[in-house]
């Protein structure tokens, strides 16, 4: 049976309209109109224990809403969520107790006093036993190279050691699920690898299931091999990162140094940009082998270096999101 | 029971931290309670007709209310719980397996216990130091001072439910302003901290009796200065009783329909 078990969830938010301006702001003051939003239409997935799944989409796509129904902040409307035999809105003081939760753009931590203090209320709420809450965060500490920055109030930490911080803080009470919201929002490139590095694992060290949601493809890159990818509310992709590259990862990049000026009109050729000291060719390699293009432009123009790359995977992904129409 | 001790542990800690607003508010409730003392004193003096509390009485009652603001006074919101309605956070305080409502209890008391511990006692010894009629008499019947201990405390207890009430409602109406308002309003001149409740007319005093608002701040100081006898006092203590339990209830109720209803702004 599966850890986690998500059955066609719905969820509408009822937002009231207000358009700019005088006239149309008293009108509202004494009748207001409403929107329903579908923030989540008819979603279903089941998760096993220990994976990390990447939950991604395009901004305002329900990507938190989801998060937060899991994390059983949030009622959906309709649908059912079974969650290590638990439903999470129901049994919410229990559920709670066995999940960890990071919202990237907020802030669990008191601001003005240092996090040590934080992670002791944590452990008088989650009644931790003092010697297992020491254990764990002498472990978390050493881990998350925590030392230094424990004692000082949390108002005067840089965003990347607040961040480090913040995971600690959903990890003192040793969740057996972690929702990253978002964790690497607004982190520089070390900060990130850090971050990556430790839900890897924690993930491998205590079968910790992750789900993630980032707009970062490099945190998807590095830490999910299963991806849910949803749009406007509906689940549109559910599946092994593996086979949404072997799908829409068919362009490469080919950089050619040259300084001929050669036309080169192919139908496998998806464009072709003028570059400083030569020509970026983008290749679909579903039309055409690659040794077969680098022949032809060998025998049209001398180069004097080539580069071929990999595309990037935020291209993929806006591909794929452009396919989907999201 | 342990994890909102330590909220309220944490939130009395936090709070002694600021010294520059603890001084800040000292001299204010100096001002106010100068202010308040002289106009009554020359209303005293050319007044002619019978007045409902004697000048001595009125006196220890502005300065109960001063050195005591910061417990007693309603539309001091606490601005953390308001931020994190505001910007979301409290999604984290959602998916903590701790009731909620008892937790911003904690929060509540615990910040306004921290702040009156460091206003009150200024205010009170200056207070006694002032020469007649501008001084706080101490009463010296042992009765009723025990029974100003244990109104106060029960007054602390109201306090806290109304306050984590119109706090709970902000979280329908997603901005404290108009909530805020209504309750100042209605508590400033209810609770008898802008003009003590004897001074009303009849019909407002029989509205301000019914609502819970005085029983917070006019009923334990004129209890305690002497201008309610000891049987309307136990008669105060159950009403007082009466209003905890009701709000609790009433609390409860609503906090659960707004914790199912929540939505969390900003994404």
């Amino acid at each position: 049976m599966s850890f986690i078990t998500v059955k066609h969830i719905n969820k509408t938010f009822k937002v009231p309209l207000k358009s700019g301006g005088i006239i149309s702001t008293i009108k509202s003051f004494f009748h207001r109109e409403y929107r329903y939003i579908n923030a989540i239409q008819d979603i279903s997935f089941s998760i096993k224990k220990g994976d990390i799944v990447g939950y991604i989409g395009p901004n305002g796509a329900g990507k938190s809403t989801t998060i937060k129904i899991l994390a059983g902040i949030l009622v959906p409307d309709s649908g059912e969520v079974i969650i290590d035999k638990m439903v999470p809105w129901k049994d919410r003081k229990k559920y709670v107790s066995k999940i960890g939760a990071v919202f990237g753009q907020r802030s669990q931590l008191w601001w003005d006093i240092p996090a040590i203090d934080t992670f002791n209320l944590l452990k008088d709420i989650y009644k931790l036993d003092e010697e297992e809450y020491q254990k764990t965060l002498n472990e978390l500490i050493k881990l998350l190279d925590l030392k230094d920055i424990i004692n000082i109030p949390v108002r005067q930490l840089s965003l990347g050691s607040r961040m480090r911080l913040e995971i600690a803080a959903s990890l003192i009470h040793k969740p057996k699920i972690l929702f990253l919201d978002e964790p690497t929002i607004g982190l520089d490139a070390i900060s990130k690898k850090q971050v990556r590095e430790f839900i890897k694992k924690i993930n491998k060290q205590n079968k910790v299931t992750v789900i993630l949601t980032t707009h970062d493809m490099a945190d998807i890159e590095a830490l999910a091999k299963r991806i849910i990818l949803i749009g406007k509310g509906k689940k549109l992709y559910d599946g092994s990162l593996k086979n949404l590259k072997q799908k829409y990862d068919y362009l490469r990049k080919i950089k050619v140094q040259t300084n001929d000026k050669v036309k080169l009109k192919k139908n496998y050729i998806y464009s072709a940009k003028k570059v400083d000291d030569g020509i970026e060719y983008l290749i679909d390699v579903r039309k055409v082998e690659i040794n077969e293009f680098i022949k032809l432009i060998s025998s049209k123009m001398t180069i004097s270096d080539i580069d071929i790359d990999n595309e990037n995977i935020d291209e993929l992904i806006v591909k794929l999101y452009e396919d989907y129409q999201i | 029971m342990k994890s909102y001790l330590s909220y309220f542990k944490l939130k009395f800690i936090n709070g002694l931290q600021y010294r520059a607003s603890a001084l800040a508010g000292i001299s204010t409730q100096f001002f106010f309670g100068f202010v308040y003392v002289l106009v009554y004193i020359a209303f005293y003096e050319s007044g002619s007709s019978e007045l409902p509390m004697k000048l001595s009485e009125l006196v220890s009652y502005v300065w109960l209310g001063q050195s005591l603001f910061a417990l007693v006074y309603l539309w001091y919101k606490d601005k953390e719980i308001i931020k994190m309605i505001k910007n979301g956070d409290i999604a984290y305080e959602l998916c903590r397996p701790q009731d909620l409502y008892f937790t911003w209890c904690s929060k509540i008391l615990g910040e306004r216990l921290s702040m009156v511990s460091l206003r009150f006692l200024p205010v009170i010894i200056v207070s006694l130091l002032l020469p007649k009629p501008y001084n706080l008499v101490i009463s010296t019947n042992i009765l009723t001072t025990l029974l100003f201990f244990i109104s106060l405390v029960l007054a602390s207890i109201l306090m806290t439910f109304l306050t984590v009430l119109y706090h709970i409602i902000c979280m329908f109406t997603l901005d404290e302003k108009g909530v805020v308002n209504i309750f100042m309003v209605l508590s400033d001149l209810l609770s008898g901290l802008v003009i003590p409740i004897p001074f009303f007319p009849k019909y407002l005093q029989n509205i301000s009796n019914i609502l819970p608002f005085r029983y917070i701040t006019d009923f334990p100081f004129r209890l305690y200065v002497g201008n309610i006898s000891i049987n309307e006092g136990y008669i105060g203590l159950i009403t007082q009783v009466i209003w905890i339990i009701l709000l609790f209830i009433i609390g409860k109720l609503v906090s659960n329909i707004a914790f199912k209803k929540a939505t969390i702004q900003g994404g």
